[in-house]
């Protein structure tokens, strides 16, 4: 069963108005604002253009997509109200939700329609005509205007509810060409410049297109179906190709749709008789609502990998805080720890009056014995667990593990991530095998550290250099090894890098390089840079 | 020099002596042997200085789990002694855990540093460390030395740590004696051992157990090219510890394993650090053309 919303975002606007006069003696202005014209609108780079516009403002002459100045010259005393996709979206969803009363699951049509599975389910509402029926009248109860169309293949039903007769339904023993000859092409949920391109072909309804793809009575119909399939060869993507959407609206092929799953979240929380204006009592509540949802999670076999932590406060404030953890966990006493250091400048105000703990985010996690922090004081604690208490406190950035990256620049041959995520090299190693000629150094430099060369050896590396503020001789060095730039990333006027390793001469190692080479035409002298100390 | 003093109303077994000294059992049993008439015998004397006065060397099976090291932060010698120390005190670890252990040491290696070390003197660079330890690295970056030791106390905690190393650059007042005493409580409590490697700082008061002063060395030649620089070599000073006498060092880490010289026998020409792999070339004897054009 396919519903279309042909009027959601004017829907919703129009309910949300009434929302907001409901119980006012405005009642009748809002009526009022109802009848006039209205057009929602959204902010382009050329103006404010029309997404959707109600009754009035059609009448008057506006279209969506339209721009709001073109608009304004037909219907001068035309009003605006902004659009809200993302919010026409969320409702979607949860309509979607709403529609499984009428089958086991629905999907999202985007923008404004659903799709739901009714197969074996219509003899419960007294056969299919009754189940629409039924339909109509619910979603008019919600007041929102809507077409719902029943058919054996989601597109069918799509192109039924879309443009076929009002409560059409498709039999699963009828012919469905035959039924649905005369539609459009539109109704084959196509790309607007796909539509162009039949209209210029003289295929304007699918009894066109289906007599050209089946029968070839002559050569040069069976030419024609040649050159369309020709045609649309190389589009594999259904909403730019005909010949799958019509199959797919035949049954020929098969069409995967993704159904909407409502989840819902562990949540506890807990109303207080007095406003909280103290931390302890505030430590306590939370550590029951960390037992309740460690209780609550234990229930459904999951951890918590985020956890929020809202405090209304009495004079309607809401204070949230938000923890990450590394792993799914659900000890009271770890949660309760990692908040205590988040709560510590809370403005309590006049109290809290409600404080409500929800796991946003939950992974699956298994019964196993239980690390309490008894045995975390006898035996110390577990890696995820210390690795939760230094990000608690110095940040997510701070504690991180280097692993290797496919390049030949040291400061790029290691990228930084979290403690405990996988390397991301499972399928291609960083290098074929590490290179282990020379020695690199035990430590690099965040930045390389420009060295003034005071005394240069024939050879060409430096034989006495300034670093800061302190002069080395150097006594030995190895090399150069040379690394070239990586000229698929960076400017052509990128200069390659000799690397030396030295000793100076009190024993102190380093790994400088001379970015360029004399007369290599991409700048003036090389400089020379101490990027690494070795051990 | 407190403990000399008080050793000798202790019982007279030098190895009860020997594993005394954690002050507060000093106080009890000094308690309670006041009134015994107790005098240490000859052997029991030389048998504690002994112990006492026993010169420190790699492979010791008593490790500290609190050491510090002072360093400048203008080279990475600070950093490459933690971690030869550290692997050398894992390696026999490794050695005193029975066959049925686990073959190969997996656990991590927290690596904390704070900010100013980090801009002083870099990070650790992967391809740089010993190849053990590649994968096994779990690096902090603190913003103030007081975060850095709240990292180094949640390190030392947890149990998954192989060893905790930790960079502090200068005296900041948050190590003082207070915190440095909560870090060696920290990691003799669970086991793990903490090297704490101060750039740049003066050696003020601390609880560590050994206290080294580190600098590099000029190292020796590799065999197969003279002018090149040779495997680490520090010039390392213990000038505080309390189960051994101060002394000094010329530490080398070679292939992974800590080599300690003598600085006096250090200054004859040190050997080869290259292996040697045998004879590649025949000695040329007799019979060569060049034996014979000489001749």
């Amino acid at each position: 069963m396919a519903i279309w919303c042909a009027r959601l975002s004017v829907d919703r606007w129009r309910l949300s108005l009434g929302r907001e006069s409901d119980g006012s003696e405005s009642q009748r202005g809002a009526s009022g604002l109802e009848t006039q014209p209205t057009v929602l609108i959204a902010e382009t780079a050329h103006g404010p253009r029309i997404e959707a516009a109600n009754d009035a403002a059609r009448e008057a002459g506006a279209r969506p997509g339209m721009m709001l100045a073109d608009a304004r010259t037909l219907c001068p005393q035309i009003q605006t109200a902004p659009a809200d996709p993302a919010g026409d979206l969320a409702f979607l969803e949860k309509l979607a939700v709403w529609a499984q009363r009428w089958g086991p699951w629905s999907a999202l049509d985007r923008p404004d329609g659903l799709l739901v599975d009714v197969t074996g389910a219509a003899h419960l509402f007294g056969g299919e005509t009754r189940l629409l029926t039924d339909v109509e009248a619910n979603f008019a109860k919600r007041s929102l205007a809507m077409r719902a169309a029943i058919a054996p293949t989601a597109g069918a039903a799509w192109a039924l509810a879309h443009y076929g007769p009002a409560k059409a339904i498709l039999g699963t023993q009828e012919d469905a060409m035959r039924r649905l000859s005369d539609l459009p092409v539109a109704a084959l949920r196509l790309d607007g410049d796909v539509l162009t391109v039949l209209r210029r072909l003289g295929l304007k309804k699918l009894g066109d297109l289906s007599d050209i793809t089946q029968g070839a009575a002559s050569r040069s119909e069976a030419a024609a179906r040649d050159a369309l399939h020709r045609r649309f060869r190389n589009r594999k993507s259904p909403s730019a190709n005909p010949l799958i959407r019509l199959d797919q609206l035949l049954g020929r092929v098969p069409e995967p749709l993704l159904p909407v799953v409502q989840q819902r979240l562990p949540l506890v929380q807990r109303r207080l008789m007095e406003p909280l204006r103290h931390r302890s009592l505030l430590d306590r509540v939370l550590s029951d609502l960390a037992e309740d949802m460690a209780r609550e999670l234990e229930g459904r076999g999951e951890g918590a990998r985020r956890l929020e932590l809202g405090l209304w406060r009495v004079d309607g404030e809401v204070i949230v805080r938000r923890l990450e953890l590394a792993a799914a966990t659900r000890e009271p006493a770890h949660i309760t720890r990692l908040f205590a250091d988040k709560l510590e400048n809370i403005e309590a105000g006049f109290g809290i009056e409600t404080i409500r703990l929800r796991a946003s985010w939950a992974e699956p996690l298994h019964s196993a014995q239980c690390d309490i922090e008894e045995s975390a004081q006898r035996r110390g604690t577990s890696l995820s667990a210390c690795i939760d208490r230094l990000t608690v406190r110095l940040g997510p950035n701070a504690v991180r593990r280097p692993v290797p990256h496919a390049s030949h620049l040291p400061e790029r041959s290691q990228r930084w991530r979290g403690p405990l995520e996988p390397d991301g090299l499972e399928h291609e190693p960083a290098s074929q095998g590490a290179l282990e000629l020379y020695a690199k150094p035990l430590k690099l430099l965040d930045e390389p550290e420009r060295i003034a060369v005071l005394y240069a050896s024939p050879d060409g590396y430096p034989q006495r250099f300034r670093w800061r503020g302190n002069v080395h001789e150097v006594t030995r060095v190895e090399g150069p090894e040379r690394i070239a730039p990586e000229w698929w990333r960076a400017k052509s006027t990128a200069r390659l890098r000799d690397y030396y390793r030295i000793e100076d001469a009190q024993g102190r190692r380093y790994w400088i390089y001379r970015c360029g080479i004399a007369g290599d035409g991409r700048g003036g002298t090389p400089d020379w840079f101490l990027q690494g100390l070795l051990a | 020099m407190v403990f000399l003093m008080t050793s000798s109303i202790l019982p007279p077994s030098a190895k009860a002596l020997h594993d005394f000294p954690v002050p507060s059992r000093l106080k009890a049993g000094g308690q309670r042997y006041v009134g015994a008439d107790l005098h240490l015998s000859s052997n029991d004397v030389a048998a504690l200085s002994k112990a006492r006065e026993g010169r420190w060397q790699p492979g010791l099976t008593d490790q500290p789990f609190h050491s510090e090291i002072f360093t400048g932060a203008a080279d990475a010698s600070g950093a490459g002694l933690a971690l030869a120390l550290a692997r050398d005190a894992l390696s026999v670890e490794g050695q005193q855990q029975d066959t049925l252990a686990e073959v190969e040491d997996r656990r991590q290696v927290l690596w904390v540093q704070d900010r100013r070390a980090i801009q002083r003197s870099g990070r650790p660079y992967t391809q740089g460390l010993p190849r053990e330890m590649r994968d096994r690295l779990i690096h902090v970056e603190a913003g103030s030395p007081e975060d850095a030791l709240f990292a180094l106390e949640e390190g030392l905690r947890c149990r998954d740590f192989a060893c905790v190393i930790g960079e502090i650059t200068g005296n900041p007042r948050a190590l003082d004696f207070t915190a440095s005493r909560r870090l060696s409580l920290a990691a003799e409590k669970h086991g793990t051992a903490l090297w704490l490697v101060r750039l740049e700082a003066e050696a003020d008061l601390s609880s560590a157990r050994m206290r080294w002063r580190v600098e590099a060395a000029p190292s020796a030649s590799p065999r197969w090219n003279a002018a090149a620089p040779g495997a680490p070599v520090w010039k390392a000073e213990l000038f505080r510890a309390r189960r051994h006498a101060p002394g000094k060092w010329i530490l080398s880490d070679d292939k992974g394993c800590l080599c300690a010289n003598d600085p006096l026998r250090a200054a004859q020409p040190a050997k080869f650090s290259s292996p040697d792999i045998g004879h590649l070339v025949r000695p040329t004897v007799g019979r060569s053309l060049a034996a014979v054009a000489r001749a």
